[in-house]
């Protein structure tokens, strides 16, 4: 009974086998991966949910280029702009005596008039800017910072961690204390020296400075994986074969660890966007007349119990982005992982009894 | 291994040589103490700008500086430290030893139900992989991971604090509620323990109707607004967590453990009246000492009692079983408090507090009142951190049991008929603790940097205060000892977590050559 029991077993993996042989026959490991990471569907979701998201946020405002007395302006869809100050709506407009209210009707979809957006579809705040177009500007400015702070952590991390796992010796102590000296300091500390000191210079400086300090934890991971695929016998065949050590480090070793960077930088950006908005709250981030989402969100935690849509939708930008960044992370982690298999359908596993019970009949 | 720790040690000193002076340099050149007063248009100006130069001597450049302070600090091997003094005058380390004990307050409660509650869910989460119950919990996990912790502040504010209070005023749960609660419940319940969809409904219908008949008692009896456990609460708790920490722990099938835990929740309960005069007595804390030694003393003692081989496990089951017991007793203490301290005039029926660290009393209170406004003082940062850390916790532990679990030593365990109870407790549970230790090791300085946030949000006066006030007010020395400690603590957490690692796992061994 044991034995027919395992039998079924044996059989029914190499039925599974066989579907994952056949799903990854002829293709490069690139192409697997793609192959994986689309069919992650939650991952997928949040690919489409965050680009359209980019898209929409960057054509909202107009784009002002050139000098400023005349400038070139790309007009953006949203009627109002983050310094307009429209007439603030209040008393009998608004229905429960508030000031700025929200004009956006979800409730008329129901009716069945339809979704109206009306004149301040996310309300007003105090002196009656359109609410919409600031969730707008501080959505692009923590879009803005969190892409930046990827970009340089990645760079750096990459390049400093595969110079000290590639060279070893003096050159890695080296760099690896330089790194200790910055991880010995929480970031959200540094991050408030810094943009404390440096916040008024603009969102794009104070990433770049964050960015800087950003690259530790990342250059260990790309380190270790160094240390371990330098040993492998492809790296000493191309030193044989009189690579240079820049080509072994780009062409061969690098290509093997972009998984690992790839998952770790997108998980670094959603913890990026996360430290701007804290930043922001404490008052060492983005500084007022510029706006992003923490700021919003800081200035108007006290008027949560009256005007609750100041606080919700910077709130929502927030946990969308972060949201879709950690998902497509995730995504890729599953993507990158060759140990893991995906759960077949009941269809598929239908499929694999079917295709083994031929090939025996056979 | 001596060696080693000596080696870190000296690393650590070197390291913190270099990071203060980085950042000593980096705010030094970047602040202008003096900025106020160049545009202030007061009289004695100059003078003023002068006296200031010459108290924080502005007149060297910043490295100098740096040396000063340096100086100073370094005085702590010849047993004469000078941290300097803060803006107001005030010594830099008293400063921050006033400031500690509220911030691990803070910072401890919040660990350690993170730990828990993370750790039982990822396992429960990796145990149902692919189920609704994992992807439900990856889903939540990530919803954590990408909210602003000030964010959640407020919301918690609102709906757990002010309208909750709202609430307790006239504790009646009204049937939509109930019916709403119990059924959020059964689904929890039944997609958490899974099975075929006849023992899905079953716990389903099982949890529904269990949850609402006890909260229907609890709001017939306004237990809300007039808490008590009781002896018969806690002998049927007692009972419950007996058998809880038996099955996790030993298993029921070893009845000598079951019989001793047993006893030691009769025991509980019998301890329970005596305790009462003990804890209200004039000394309630010797009263609390007391009541946990006899509790120990009488576990250890039945364990003895009912096994007479193997009496590790036993022992160690009753002991658990018997804290938790304790606890039990104290929060039965600390719940008698809670009308006095809710009809007291400086709480004046607000319970749960939205801001500060305790309530100040302007009447003479009794130590339990103290201490349950310490507790509702403690909820909603708690709360808020606990919320946001424990994400990573679930994540973490799902992916090394899942790991662990796929490993041959698990399928030779399964193989020679260990119960699935013995397989995941004894031998992946254990395995997955090694690489959680030195994680959660690691976290708590980390945690106490991200405490800046959430004391800011909930007013308290810990090293997050402290920190905001030297950075706005270009306090150096402040900073700079903030800073200090900090990072002092971020080094040794990361020396214990590798010392801890080669002392979980004997194939690791530290500092034993390249």
């Amino acid at each position: 009974m044991a034995k027919q029991q395992q039998n079924v077993e044996v059989i029914k993996d190499s039925g599974e086998n066989a579907i994952f042989n056949k799903e990854t026959e002829g293709l490069s490991q690139g192409q697997i991966v793609l192959r994986r990471f689309i069919r992650h569907r939650a991952a997928m979701i949040s690919v489409v949910v965050l680009f359209t998201l980019i898209i929409v946020v960057y054509t909202a405002l107009d784009w002002r280029i050139g000098d400023e007395e005349d400038p070139f302006i790309i007009p953006g869809w949203w009627r109002y702009g983050f310094e307009d100050m429209p007439e603030l709506r209040y008393g009998a407009d608004c229905v429960d005596g508030s000031v700025g209210c929200p004009t956006i009707d979800a409730v008329a979809f129901f009716d069945g008039d339809g979704v109206s957006l009306g004149e301040h579809p996310f309300g007003q705040d105090d002196i009656g800017r359109d609410y919409l177009a600031l969730v707008m500007r501080g959505a692009q400015r923590s879009l803005l910072v969190m892409f930046i702070i990827g970009a340089i952590a990645a760079t750096l991390g990459t390049v400093i961690g595969s110079i000290a796992g590639y060279f070893r010796g003096w050159v890695d102590a080296i760099l690896m204390r330089l790194v200790d000296f910055i991880i010995t300091v929480p970031v959200i500390i540094i991050g408030s020296v810094i943009g404390f000191h440096f916040g008024n210079k603009g969102a794009a400086f104070l990433a770049l400075l964050l960015g800087l300090f950003s690259w530790t934890g990342l250059s260990r991971l790309v380190r270790g994986e160094f240390l371990t695929l330098r040993e492998r016998e492809f790296v000493d065949a191309s030193r044989v074969a009189g690579a240079s050590n820049r080509r072994i480090i780009f062409k061969h070793i690098l290509p093997n660890a972009v998984g690992v960077i790839i998952v770790s930088v997108t998980l670094l950006m959603s913890g990026a966007i996360l430290l701007e908005t804290a930043l922001s709250y404490l008052g060492f981030g983005v500084t007022s007349p510029d706006v992003s989402l923490g700021l919003l969100i800081s200035n108007y935690q006290d008027a949560f119990t009256t005007r609750p849509w100041l606080f919700w939708y910077p709130g929502l930008f927030i946990i969308v982005i972060a949201l879709c960044i950690n998902f497509i992370g995730d995504g890729l982690r599953d993507a990158f992982d060759p140990r893991q298999r995906r759960r077949l359908s009941r269809k598929e596993k239908a499929n694999a009894r079917a295709m083994q019970s031929r090939s025996e009949l056979a | 291994m001596f060696s080693y720790v000596l080696r870190r040690l000296g690393a650590l000193i070197v390291i913190l040589f270099g990071s203060s002076f980085l950042l000593y340099n980096l705010s030094a050149i970047s602040t202008d103490p003096l900025e106020d007063l160049r545009l202030s248009d007061a009289q004695n100006r100059d003078y003023l700008i002068q006296a200031l130069t010459r108290e924080l001597r502005l007149d060297l450049p910043p490295p100098l500086r740096y040396f000063i302070w340096l100086r100073g600090v370094l005085g702590v091997f010849v047993g004469n430290p000078n941290f300097g003094l803060t803006r107001e005058q005030q010594p830099v380390v008293e400063a921050i030893v006033d400031a500690i004990p509220t911030t691990i307050r803070l910072v401890a409660v919040a660990t350690i139900v993170a730990i828990v509650l993370g750790i039982a869910l990822g396992i429960t989460s990796a145990l149902r992989q692919y189920s609704r119950f994992d992807y439900g919990m990856t889903f939540f996990a990530f919803l954590l991971f990408s909210l602003p912790i000030f964010w959640v502040a407020v919301l918690l504010k609102q709906y757990l604090a002010i309208d909750f209070n709202d609430f307790l005023v006239n504790a009646k749960i009204s049937p939509p509620w109930i019916i709403g609660l119990s059924t959020v419940t059964g689904f929890f319940w039944a997609t958490m323990i899974s099975g075929s969809r006849k023992r899905v409904l079953t716990i389903f219908a099982g949890a529904f109707l269990a949850n609402s008949i006890f909260l229907s008692f609890i709001s017939a009896t306004e237990w809300l607004s007039y808490p008590r456990l009781g002896p018969i609460a806690i002998a049927i708790l007692g009972v419950g967590i007996a058998l809880g920490v038996t099955y996790l722990s030993v298993g029921l099938s070893d009845r000598n453990a079951v019989k001793s835990t047993l006893c030691m929740a009769l025991i509980g309960t019998i301890l329970y009246f005596p305790a009462q005069t003990l804890l209200d007595s004039s000394r309630p804390r010797v009263g609390i000492l007391l009541l946990l030694i006899a509790l120990l003393i009488s576990g250890v003692a039945v364990s003895f009692l009912f096994s007479r081989i193997d009496r590790g496990p036993v022992i160690r089951t009753s002991i658990i079983t018997s804290v938790l017991i304790w606890g039990l007793i104290l929060i039965d203490q600390m719940m008698q408090a809670w009308r006095p301290f809710v009809e007291s005039d400086d709480v004046n029926y607000r319970p749960v507090a939205t801001i500060g660290q305790s309530t100040i009393w302007l009447s003479d209170v009794s130590f339990w009142v103290r201490v349950l406004d310490f507790a509702m003082h403690l909820v909603l940062p708690t709360l808020a951190l606990t919320l946001i850390s424990f994400a990573g916790y679930v994540r973490f532990s799902r992916g090394t049991l899942l790991d662990v679990l796929n490993q041959d030593y698990i399928r030779t365990a399964r193989a020679k008929g260990l119960t699935e109870r013995t397989v995941v407790m004894r031998h992946a549970f254990r395995n997955t603790m090694i690489p959680l230790t030195t994680i959660m090791v690691g976290d708590v300085a980390g945690i106490v940097g991200g405490a800046i946030i959430t004391e800011r949000v909930f007013a308290w006066q810990g090293m997050g205060t402290l920190f905001n006030k030297a950075i706005n007010s270009f306090d150096l020395n402040l900073l700079m000892g903030v800073i200090l400690f900090l990072s002092t603590l971020a080094i040794l957490a990361n020396l214990i977590a590798d010392l801890l690692y080669s002392a979980l796992d004997p194939r690791i061994r530290v500092g034993a050559g390249k």
